[in-house]
């Protein structure tokens, strides 16, 4: 390799020339947005909880995304959940009326998969009641249920529980509400006779209202939280997984990790590496062949069959596969920059400097690896993706860190679901297109930076 | 140096690698390699008792056809010297053996197709598999990098030399495991027109098998090819780029031989050595993304098994499965080196 030197200002122009460079600095740029809205707008908390299965239960199950709306005209039901109802408050003699109303359009023309009811009271020693009740866009109100919650077991207990739409009580309840439909309706699937039309089956469009009202009898009882969850067919952003998993909070998580990733292994392999590799050079003889001696045993070895073996004995955390990659990507660049401190040792004013007795680590670090650095720039950005495929290798053989999920961990799980012979594209296409695009980034910028080092590689 | 202390010297690289790792990889798994070797002894000496009716009727009871195979099991422990703490000299010799013959027992949950659990087996079965899938795209790849390359260096700035550019930046840059996953969702679910699993159904005895194998090949051939040529292409191109700009290229031009058979003949045949060398050197890094891609189109090779092992933690089978990728690896690197070191004399001196 030939060696020339090359300053800042050659750098910048080299970029604002270069389309393919602007592109991937483009490119670079909307994953850092993306890394910076995900960290300040998704709370830490859903990410962490990612492989917890009851954190997602209210979630739907391998739901679209709810953007495809847009390019049908049959409109899926969104998945639907409230938690912030209109709370009213009635107290008559001895007793207390909260009323817990939640308000929501549905302008879809499926009907909703299912809903429920989530919530928690505290009591004292006569039981509440409660009662729900569907008011619909016509007018009709139905009354859904009406019960007695269980007596307290002491005093001031709090009591749990949900309330399905496909309870028996439900479905008795309204039978006694037949006659207002025209036709047949199908009185043992609720979700789907209390979003019916009264004159044919389909879907009756508009505002609904469901009102939960507890009695209580105490004057300490009261309403610990409360939750509707109206099931659809699509939701977010990215859909969700087969597992209820939002997907667009794994993705959006994804690219700040995949960034750190790519960019520590990245940059720490490659000074790493031409640290070794110019140290070799420089002390030359029976040092260099030593040093020159491990090199050769890594780069003779395929990384990911010994990764998959460090990962399943030494364990699955991030930093350690962080650091195997490392190792395992800083050989290369060892080699690289062996053959380039072989030429600059030989430059005058590096022999003028041994001859004034400066000592050899300041050589290496002030005379020669300077010279270096605008190949390194060009070899970081080349490196990133194989970084970032590495780790998304090892997740995607189900070796990632289970409490950070990664791309890879995303097609993984994606892959043992089968979700391209299902065809759930929403799952399987976006950690794909990620990793896709962030290696392009990468190899764009380091293909602009290479071309300015390397001109005789240079495209068109 | 002559070519056969080159020769030598390589070997014992090789040799030397090889040890090494797999040192490395027992130390690494220090117990509970020695737990999977006794399992699979246990597992040996109660089939022997069983399937041996003559010693089985000399028994008289239960207890005591048990205390013999415990004795028999503790016998062959310690004459392995399994007995011993796992970094004592004897066992780790028994393991190093155990591991250099692929002799690891049996799988703990996988089978082969023929039934077999033993590790060697399922492994050995599976290998061809992944040998057939990646030499006949390699071959390929080969053929459309070299031409495409050798056309866009004879036509730089062309149309066709920008499509190789921008193919080679495809190349490095789009997963192979991301495009065959959109190449099976376009052509095999939104319109059906491929098989998305890439495993026949035919029996292999039926004379229509080749044919419905190269049916179920095209979509995995093409998702690598695809992703394939373009960083070939590119190398061809610049070496061809080089060599067009020497000093025989333009004698014979001058000599009025025409610039196609120039490009083709004479400029091609010098640049191919090298390129296949270079990427015959960067198959560390298409390995990942072959196993990956296995996985993806369920072909039934290597990639498919440890996708496979690794998700019910079969420690023998992945354990296998490292040792001959790595061995695999390291003598396609060992061939490699010979036939460059016999096609380009100054590598030997490096």
């Amino acid at each position: 390799m030939s060696f020339k030197a090359i300053s800042n200002y050659q750098i910048i122009h080299e970029f604002k020339n270069s389309k393919i460079g602007l592109f991937g600095i483009a490119i670079l740029l909307f994953l850092i947005c993306i890394s910076i809205y995900a960290i300040l707008t998704i709370p830490l908390d859903s990410y962490r909880q990612w492989n917890n299965p009851n954190y997602w239960i209210n979630y739907p199950k391998a739901a679209m995304p709810a953007w495809i709306n847009i390019f049908s005209s049959l409109k899926q039901p969104e998945h639907l959940m409230m938690d912030k109802p209109i709370i009213s408050q009635q107290v008559e003699e001895g007793t207390i009326t909260v009323k817990n109303t939640y308000k929501f359009l549905f302008n879809y023309d499926f009907f909703p998969s299912d809903f429920m009811l989530n919530y928690a009271v505290q009591y004292g020693v006569i039981p509440p009641i409660v009662s729900i009740q569907l008011t619909r866009p016509d007018g009709n109100t139905f009354e859904l249920v009406s019960k007695s919650l269980p007596s307290a077991e002491g005093n001031m207990s709090s009591f749990y529980d949900t309330i399905y739409s496909t309870q028996d009580d439900i479905k008795h309840n309204l039978r006694s509400y037949l006659h207002k439909f025209s036709y047949d309706v199908d009185d043992s699937r609720p979700e789907q006779m209390l979003f019916s039309s009264q004159s044919g089956p389909r879907v009756l469009k508009g505002q609904y209202m469901l009102t939960q009202s507890f009695t209580f009898f105490n004057g300490e009882d009261h309403v610990l939280n409360s939750q509707l969850i109206v099931g659809g067919k699509v939701y977010g952003l990215l859909g969700t997984d087969e597992l209820r998993r939002d997907l667009s909070i794994g993705l959006l998580w994804g690219t700040p990790i995949a960034l750190l990733i790519g960019l520590s292994v990245s940059i720490l392999s490659i000074l790493i590496g031409s640290v070794y590799g110019v140290m070799a050079a420089y002390k030359g003889k029976r040092i260099e062949q030593g040093m020159m001696m491990i090199v050769q045993f890594f780069v003779s070895i395929p990384t990911i069959p010994i990764l998959i073996i460090f990962s399943v004995s030494i364990g699955q955390s991030i930093f350690l596969i962080i650091g195997f990659l490392i190792i395992f990507s800083s050989v290369g660049q060892a080699l690289v920059s062996r053959s380039m401190g072989l030429q600059i040792k030989n430059f005058q004013y590096v022999e003028a400097s041994k001859l004034l007795g400066e000592r050899d680590t300041k050589i290496v670090f002030r005379h020669i690896l300077p010279q270096l650095v605008p190949y390194l720039f060009a070899n970081i950005a080349l490196s990133v993706p194989g970084a970032i495929l590495g780790e998304a290798g090892l997740s995607f053989f189900g070796l990632g860190d289970p409490t950070i999920p990664t791309w890879g961990q995303i097609f993984h799980d994606a892959q043992t679901f089968s979700a391209t012979a299902r065809g759930l594209w929403w799952w399987i296409l976006p950690p794909g297109v990620m990793i896709g695009i962030t290696g392009l980034a990468f190899v764009l910028i380091g293909y602009t930076l290479e071309s300015l080092v390397n001109p005789q590689k240079k495209g068109n | 140096m002559s070519f056969l202390r080159f020769f030598i010297a390589r070997l014992l690289t090789v040799l030397v690698v090889l040890s090494a790792v797999i040192l490395m990889t027992i130390s690494l798994l220090g117990t509970s390699m020695d737990d999977i070797l006794k399992t699979s002894i246990k597992q040996d000496v109660v089939l022997a008792v069983t399937q041996d009716t003559k010693l089985s009727s000399n028994f008289k009871n239960l207890q005591d056809r048990q205390h013999y195979i415990d004795n028999q099991i503790e016998g062959t422990i310690h004459a392995e010297g399994l007995d011993e703490p796992w970094y004592s000299p004897r066992s780790m010799g028994t393991k190093f053996l155990k591991t250099m013959t692929l002799d690891l027992g049996r799988a703990r949950f996988l089978t082969s197709d023929s039934g077999s659990q033993q590790v060697s087996n399922i492994i050995l079965e599976k290998l061809p598999k992944t040998i057939l899938l990646f030499s006949t795209s390699t071959i390929i790849i080969t053929f459309i990098g070299l031409y495409l390359g050798a056309f866009s260096a004879n036509r730089i700035g062309s149309l066709v030399d920008r499509f190789t550019s921008a193919a080679a930046i495809f190349s490095s840059s789009a997963p192979v495991f991301v495009v065959g996953v959109f190449m099976i969702l376009v052509f095999a679910y939104f319109y059906q027109v491929l098989p998305a699993r890439a495993t026949p159904l035919t029996p292999p005895t039926d004379p229509y098998y080749i044919l419905d194998l190269l049916y179920h090949m095209i979509l995995p051939l093409a998702t690598i090819i695809l992703t394939g040529f373009g960083g070939w292409a590119y190398i061809t191109r610049s070496l061809v780029i080089n060599i067009l700009n020497e000093d025989f290229i333009a004698v014979k031009r001058s000599q009025g031989i025409a610039e196609k058979k120039i490009i083709y003949s004479h400029a091609l045949k010098n640049a191919a050595p090298p390129v296949i060398i270079t990427v015959a050197l960067s198959l560390s890094a298409s390995l990942s993304g072959a196993l990956i891609f296995e996985t993806i189109f369920n072909w039934p090779g290597m990639g498919l098994l440890y996708f496979n092992a690794i998700n019910l933690r079969d420690t023998p089978v992945i354990l296998g499965q490292t040792y001959v990728l790595v061995l695999i690896f390291l003598i396609t690197n060992f061939i490699v080196d010979m036939i460059y070191g016999l096609i380009d004399p100054r590598v030997k001196l490096v």
